[in-house]
């Protein structure tokens, strides 16, 4: 289970005046690796990994998404919050308005509408713990894209912080894989 | 929206520290057994769990099941995405 806490993992300020990040901003809240992905990914990997140590950190790095999640959807809503129907067609989110009105919607930073095809679960923790590897090396190339197209300095230092998450999930994920292998390992000869 | 910078203040510090023991928490989960951590995660959750009855007193429940004072204060604003988190970060 899961109990919310009224606060968030770290405080998502916006200096505000770029209202085009807003737009490229979704591709962290329902693009292929975004953070709602990373959560449904390792929450749903879990049942099947054979050891204590990857079990607690699919759990811990998953339960993290979400609060990633939450980050990148504050950020948005801040944004977004005071701008004009028309200040938002010109920076590119007028579709998202008139289908979503201010309401943060799970889709790219294209539009497209997240899906459970963007996650893989393949019943073998070698190959589950490879995919997650490559999900946290996604998303922090796509954290330095975002980082590279904003000037506003509440956005960037939010986006820095959730960039060097991606680094440290990678690691952890890493030493689940060896510990995982070297499980597997002794099980086969022992 | 703004609240008090004493309010800000605390719970920017219990964000920080609550950060750090997910942190930590992730490490140990794939070093169980590094006592220096444990001790470390021992320490920061004590601390966060004093400060956290420090703010819940002052200024309202962080969790619902700490929502009733003589109230029911759970509802009250601000949310966590309608702060002014103000700059610097923590
Ligand atoms: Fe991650």
């Amino acid at each position: 289970m899961w109990i919310y806490e009224k606060k968030l993992q770290y405080p998502a300020w916006v200096e505000g005046g770029d209202l085009n990040i807003a737009k490229l901003l979704f591709a962290q809240y329902g693009g292929p690796d975004s953070e709602l992905s990373a959560g449904i990914r390792y929450l749903t990997q879990r049942t099947t990994m054979p050891i204590p140590q990857a079990k607690a950190i699919l759990t811990d790095i998953g339960t993290e998404e979400l609060a990633h999640w939450e980050i990148i959807g504050t950020l948005i809503h801040k944004i977004i919050e005071k701008a004009t129907p028309k200040q938002l067609e010109e920076a590119g989110i007028g579709p998202h308005y008139i289908q979503h009105g201010k309401d943060l919607y799970p889709h790219d930073a294209a539009g497209v509408p997240w899906t459970a095809a963007y996650i893989q679960a393949l019943g073998d923790p070698i190959t589950n713990l490879h995919e997650d590897m490559a999900a946290e090396q996604k998303a922090r190339t796509t954290y330095e894209h975002l980082i590279q197209s904003t000037n506003d300095k509440g956005v960037i230092e939010t986006l820095s912080f959730l960039r060097q998450r991606e680094v440290v999930h990678f690691q952890r994920f890493g030493e689940a894989l060896r510990l995982v292998q070297e499980y597997l390992d002794r099980k086969m000869y022992y | 929206m703004k609240i008090s910078k004493d309010r800000l203040e605390l719970l920017k510090e219990i964000m920080a520290l609550d950060f750090s023991l997910i942190e930590l928490n992730l490490y140990l989960d794939t070093h169980p057994e590094d006592e220096k951590a444990l001790m470390v995660f021992k320490q920061y959750s004590c601390k966060s769990r004093e400060l956290k009855e420090k703010y819940e007193n002052q200024f309202g429940p962080l969790t619902a099941s700490n929502g009733a004072n003589r109230e029911w204060k759970w509802i009250e604003d601000p949310w966590p995405w309608e702060i002014d988190y103000e700059m610097g970060g923590r």
